[in-house]
């Protein structure tokens, strides 16, 4: 499906560690690994949705991507009409025109807007930033951009505590568009808002993602959310890739228990379907002692041997459709998995 | 077309803005005491300025009417070499309100600068900033006063606002610094960042006017209490030179209990007006805190 598409990022064992330090003189005693040796591809113009718990590493994985964090090793490949660039090497100025090919929506719209400026302001001022003088261009594009999340643009002149939500999570969707962003980041974007407004940011988004051919790295913690938007998925789990499938591939057959635990934790409107839920054992461990192995092994309710002592490799399992899993169980023979595979899809 | 558009959403914003100022003026005003202190500080301000531009003569004593009580001619009195309080108090005024409001702005400025760059930078910056604010909180101002009159072996206006300036900043400075560690972490810093802004410019045009409510609070109480300090400081004799009339230097000669016993004169005027023009600073100060602060709108 998605071999002959371009491949707009290139993520090459990116790693995001923070230091713990202690004491008068800062020794550093060990590594928050919020994000550890990922390496992922994302085409153009699919939506690639990234799930997993609080605390797994996917907003920093977000902001990792747009060099808000800084990454501790490893490469971000970013497409340059066909020219792979690694945009962890790149200077200030090269910063800033990246800026303009990748942008973010951020969590909480509420916090998203200078609360002290009118909107006018607000959307202004990322244009002048990036050099476009002429105020009746700036004007025009503004109103452009707030065409497309239908907001009116004598709106412009209101501050941002006069509006909803989803109003302003709109807004901000707009001014990120403001500098033509190939790739748009969302970190949550809609976990603030009601739901009845998150299916009408989501829609919005995917319609404008259509007119504009935007690429999406969709984080999100609500899994029926991701799925509704994603063509990719990826599931994370301790800052690491545990899976990645296309959208329906992994709801239709999950692989990696985790992501089986995740998905039985959908709930489900059918009084009927008395599913049985897989509830997961334990704590997620401190991404600073991460166990021995496999990240999952004390959880895991198909713990081996193997799998304390080895960190299982994320091997392509389908080379049909590319669903990647990182787990002991696949890596030995299919036929052993099979049966337990099927076993675990009639609960 | 776009530019008929255009103008519509200029001519718009003005009347947004205006509105918003009108009913930040009308809630100002609804303020009796804040309106009693600026209309108070204003006067006094007016009639200090317009006496020293007029060149109102507060040097030449009236040797016939020494510490002559307040009368037609003199109507605040003449102090102990007889010369006239009333045109003493307006000058006086002057410096003493000068003093005030440029060491307020001054010491706010610098406060606020430091501060938002120990507080957007934190790490070894920050560190080095709070030390040596502390290094300045804890040294006594007075010393310092007198360390400076000693070296430069002159007691001038210039040291009064250099010290005043350098050991006045850091209640300000703490102040921003902590709005600018909690302000850094609000989503739109981060927005700023992802579109590449300079970090002075989401310091200081995006950080900074959501920190300005307090800024210019402090500012405005700031003015009082170095009117205050610059009193005290005159009072003992270590403030401004003794030519200069300041508030504090004219209470000066009430240091003598034949003049605080006999010549009441000398000294309730240039104390009224000092209590006076503070006074109604704080009020003012607190109607402006009421009405700039956001959080209650």
């Amino acid at each position: 499906m998605s071999e002959n598409k371009e491949i707009i990022f290139k993520v090459e064992n990116l790693r995001t560690w923070f230091p713990i330090t202690k004491g008068a003189f800062k020794k550093v005693v060990g590594h928050v690994k919020a994000v550890d040796n990922v390496s992922l591809e994302v085409y153009k113009g699919e939506t690639l949705g990234i799930v997993g718990e609080s605390g797994c590493g996917k907003s920093t994985f977000g902001k990792t991507l747009m060099m808000l964090e800084k990454a501790t090793g490893g490469q971000v490949l970013f497409n340059y009409d066909g020219e792979f660039r690694d945009i962890t090497k790149f200077n200030k100025d090269e910063m800033f025109e990246f800026r303009k090919k990748v942008q973010m929506v951020f969590q909480d719209p509420y916090s998203a807007l200078n609360p002290q400026k009118k909107i006018y302001t607000s959307f202004e001022e990322p244009l002048i930033v990036h050099g476009m003088k002429d105020q009746a261009q700036r004007e025009a594009r503004m109103q452009e951009v707030l065409k497309m999340v239908n907001i009116q643009p004598d709106y412009l002149m209101r501050y941002p505590h006069e509006f909803s939500g989803g109003q302003r999570q709109r807004l901000c969707i707009a001014r990120a568009l403001e500098v033509m962003p190939e790739v748009l980041i969302c970190d949550e974007p809609v976990s603030a808002l009601d739901v009845s407004i998150q299916a009408q940011v989501l829609n919005l988004m995917k319609d404008i993602q259509k007119e504009l051919n935007l690429t999406y790295l969709f984080i999100a913690h609500d899994l029926s959310v991701v799925q509704y938007m994603s063509d990719r998925i990826v599931v994370m789990y301790l800052g690491k890739i545990v899976e990645v499938a296309d959208s329906r591939a992994l709801y239709d057959e999950p692989l990696h228990p985790y992501t089986r635990a995740l998905l039985s934790a959908i709930p489900v409107p059918d009084i009927h379907n008395t599913k049985k839920r897989q509830v997961l054992e334990g704590e997620v461990p401190s991404p600073i002692h991460k166990p021995s192995g496999c990240a999952f092994h004390n959880r895991c309710p198909h713990c081996m041997e193997i799998c304390k002592q080895v960190d299982p490799e994320l091997a392509v399992q389908n080379t049909e459709n590319g669903h990647m899993v990182a787990c002991h169980l696949y890596a030995q023979a299919q036929e052993k998995t099979q049966p337990e595979q099927a076993a675990e899809q009639t609960v | 077309m776009s530019e008929a558009k255009t103008m519509s959403i200029k001519e718009q914003n003005k009347g947004a803005a205006t509105s918003l100022m009108k009913k930040n003026i009308r809630k100002f005003l609804r303020n009796k005491l804040a309106v009693f202190g600026l209309v108070v500080v204003a006067l006094m301000t007016i009639a200090c300025v317009v006496a020293f531009i007029g060149g109102i003569d507060f040097r030449t004593p009236d040797m016939a009417n020494m510490r002559a009580a307040p009368n037609s001619a003199h109507m605040f009195g003449t102090d102990t070499i007889g010369r006239d309080l009333l045109a003493r108090v307006l000058v006086g005024g002057c410096y003493s309100i000068f003093i005030g409001v440029f060491c307020a702005v001054a010491s706010n400025v610098l406060g606020a600068v430091l501060g938002a760059i120990a507080g957007y930078f934190g790490g070894k910056i920050d560190a080095l900033l709070v030390r040596l604010s502390e290094l300045f909180q804890a040294f006594p101002q007075l010393v310092l006063v007198m360390m400076l009159v000693a070296m430069l072996k002159t007691r001038g206006l210039g040291n009064l606002l250099l010290i005043f300036v350098i050991t006045g900043w850091m209640t300000t400075f703490r102040m921003v610094r902590n709005e600018f560690m909690s302000l850094k972490g609000e989503t739109y810093v981060k927005v700023c960042e992802a579109f590449g802004m300079s970090k002075s410019n989401v310091m200081f045009k995006q950080i900074l006017p959501n920190v300005m409510t307090p800024i210019i609070v402090s500012t405005t109480t700031n003015v009082a209490y170095f009117i205050l300090q610059e009193a005290s400081l005159s009072f003992i004799g270590l403030g401004v030179a003794d030519s200069t009339p300041t508030w504090g230097n004219i209470l000066n000669a009430a240091k003598n209990l034949q003049v605080v016993q006999n010549q009441w004169w000398i000294w309730v005027f240039p104390g009224l007006a000092i209590s006076l023009f503070v006074l109604a600073i704080n009020f003012l100060g607190d109607g402006l805190r009421d009405v700039l602060d956001a959080k209650q709108q």
